[in-house]
């Protein structure tokens, strides 16, 4: 899979005029099979999956996150086990992963991006890694027909959101609101006008996360956004022994439902 | 992002600007900030006003007479203990709230390690009326708790973090982590010359009056330039800040990491690898995953797995030498320096003391400084508790 399996999610889900759904799972949590088991059934909702490397110093995390990450390194995941999972797969949606800087450098950029293209995922997410210091690992990532997903935040100014947005491939990533990644209750109005003109400005399809728990969000800002990602309130389900289905589900619906026939609650 | 790219905010390979997006327009907007406040006279008034009147500057070069007796030199003392709240760490704190206030934020967060930057930020925050809060390692609260009270008395709200290793580490992740969810209003008063670009240079900046001073001061009194500057290095603003006096002289740089029990310890320039943390690729002690180690110190301002990118710089161009004190030769010399001298330091600066002790049993008769980053008051509850004295 490659960049090219990201267009493909896209295409399809424009075609069949609904929303794409990118669901996070913690590498390992809560158990390295639980993983395993709960990747594959949220192949059955998602149309691409963020897999994330736990990382021992995370900035970007809320506290949902920065705990499954540190259960998951209890459990011994590394880089390694993680590609050897995704590998492992049998079939289902392209998998993005999510880790920090450091652990891209830890096993050098080049070695990574080959790695990644062996197990079968399609690029990745680096949150501490902004548009002026990623031009390297894009042009390598390039090379093996992976995709570095950009990030935008509500604070990102108007000459970066262009540079950033012009170079964006696969998907943009939007970061709904200024804050660590965690489940809120709603979204204020300017948070509209920021993906209204982002998904504007943007050939890439735009995404929203951070924030992203219930079907209300992604009714509440469907109108301009191509797809969505639902990382904590998954975790958060998770660790409480619900399953995957149970968060996956409705928003799946949520995605599915027209924008003529409007809310489907 | 390794080597073929150079991005702002770089010192040889190291440093840069490794931030979530979110903070990336806050960086922008304090690095125009600092080099218009740089530009404008009364900017430096105003600091030079409030590290006379405030800070207490300059503070002393100070011979240790009796300590340069025995131990075979001649030892200078930079007093950095004697600066208000106890530590250089006013320097930068002061320096970064005018800042701050100038670019029109109301609210301070800082982290802190042994809780002398936690105490110089709550000092300058109460001073100039901005709100403060402190993170800081749930196991720092508890062997550095005098700090603690003080930051209360001084108005700041200190923020206890549980998480993980419970120290300085933690404190930074979650000082940004605060910083990402407020960039609006709040101002990150980082400690150390550490954290994505510019936080390394404008720390460094605000601390190289140390350096400033402590040259001239010396040539006053001896008429030439010392051969060594010594000091202890943790995330590396006090030897950055007396270093930068003398950089571009031939006068030998001498940073001290901490050793710990030497099986655990907190020297990444020693006996780490460069990788990215908290913003900047420095040295780093870390796993073959990339995943950060922890790190251990009986000096909790040095209990730090990464370490500044320009001392990563100096290190490599061989420009300054970088060495390991264990937590057992600090004591020793945070006990001699007491008793020799009527001086309690830092368990912090007892590292560069030790150092000192050492450079000279190998070299007798150099002149050197040390710098006296920081007094030993608030080491002596934990330090009685453990029954380490």
């Amino acid at each position: 899979m490659s960049l090219d399996a990201i267009n493909a999610a896209f295409d399809a889900a424009g075609r069949e005029a609904r929303k794409a759904l990118v669901p996070f799972l913690m590498s390992g949590h809560p158990t390295p099979d639980q993983f395993a088991r709960n990747l594959a059934e949220a192949g059955k909702y998602a149309d691409v999956i963020e897999v994330g490397v736990p990382f021992s110093d995370p900035l970007a995390d809320g506290p949902v996150i920065q705990a499954a990450a540190a259960e998951a390194l209890k459990h011994g995941t590394t880089l390694a086990s993680t590609l050897a999972a995704i590998a492992a797969r049998e079939d289902g949606p392209p998998i993005l992963l999510m880790l920090s800087c450091n652990q891209l450098l830890a096993h050098g950029l080049e070695r990574v991006a080959r790695r990644i293209v062996e197990a079968g995922a399609s690029g990745a997410i680096v949150p501490d890694l902004p548009f002026e210091e990623s031009t390297e690992l894009r042009e390598i990532f390039a090379r093996h027909g992976l995709v570095l997903i950009a990030m935008l935040a509500p604070t990102t100014d108007a000459a970066r959101k262009s540079a950033i947005l012009r170079q964006a491939q696969g998907f943009a990533y939007l970061i709904s609101v200024a804050g660590v990644t965690g489940a809120r209750d709603a979204f204020p109005p300017e948070t509209l006008d920021y993906i209204r003109e982002a998904a504007q400005a943007s050939s890439a399809p735009v995404c929203v996360g951070f924030g992203i728990s219930k079907p209300q969000h992604v009714e509440q800002l469907r109108e301009h956004a191509d797809g969505f990602i639902v990382g904590s309130a998954l975790i958060r389900a998770i660790e409480s022994g619900g399953s995957v289905a149970d968060v996956l589900a409705p928003l799946r619906q949520a995605c599915d439902a027209t924008i003529t026939t409007g809310t489907d609650s | 992002m390794t080597t073929a790219v150079k991005t702002k905010g770089r010192f040889g390979i190291y440093g840069g600007q490794y931030a979530p997006e979110t903070l990336i327009a806050n960086l922008n907007e304090l690095e125009a900030a600092y080099a218009e406040a740089q530009a404008d006279p009364d900017f430096a008034a105003e600091l030079e006003i409030t590290l006379r009147e405030f800070v207490g500057r300059a503070t002393p070069l100070y011979q240790a007479r009796r300590l340069s007796a025995d131990w075979g030199g001649r030892v200078f003392l930079k007093r950095e203990d004697l600066a208000h709240t106890g530590a250089h760490k006013i320097n930068n704190a002061v320096g970064q709230a005018l800042l701050a206030k100038r670019i029109g934020k109301s609210r301070i967060v800082a982290e802190t390690g042994a809780g002398q930057h936690g105490v110089a930020t709550a000092a300058a925050c109460a001073r100039l009326g901005l709100e403060c809060v402190v993170y800081m390692g749930a196991l720092d609260c508890e062997r550095q708790r005098p700090n603690v009270e003080r930051m209360k008395l001084l108005g700041a709200k200190v923020v206890p973090c549980e998480a993980g290793s419970r120290n300085l580490k933690i404190a930074i992740n979650e000082a940004i982590r605060d910083w990402i969810s407020r960039p609006g209003d709040t101002h990150y008063l980082i400690g150390s010359v550490v954290g994505p670009h510019p936080y390394p240079t404008i720390v460094r900046d605000f601390q190289s009056v140390i350096g400033r001073e402590a040259r001239d001061q010396f040539i006053r009194h001896e008429g030439r330039l010392p051969d060594a500057v010594i000091a202890c290095v943790g995330g590396g603003s006090n030897a950055m800040g007396i270093f930068a006096g003398f950089v571009d002289d031939k006068v030998e740089l001498h940073g001290v990491e901490a050793g710990g029990t030497g099986a655990t310890h907190a020297a990444p320039l020693n006996s780490g690898t460069p990788g990215v943390l908290h913003g900047a690729m420095q040295y780093l002690l870390q796993d073959d995953d990339g995943q950060i180690l922890d790190t251990h110190s009986v000096a909790a301002g040095l209990d730090y797995p990464g370490v500044g990118p320009e001392h990563s710089f100096l290190k490599d161009i061989g420009r300054a030498k970088y060495h390991i004190v264990r937590d057992d030769e600090a004591l020793a010399a945070f006990k001699e320096l007491s008793r020799s001298e009527g001086i309690i330091p830092a368990l912090e600066s007892s590292h560069a003391l030790a150092f000192a002790k050492r450079l000279l049993r190998e070299r007798p008769g150099l002149s050197l400084i040390v710098n006296l980053s920081g007094r030993g008051d608030k080491d002596l509850p934990s330090l009685m508790e453990r029954e380490l004295l």
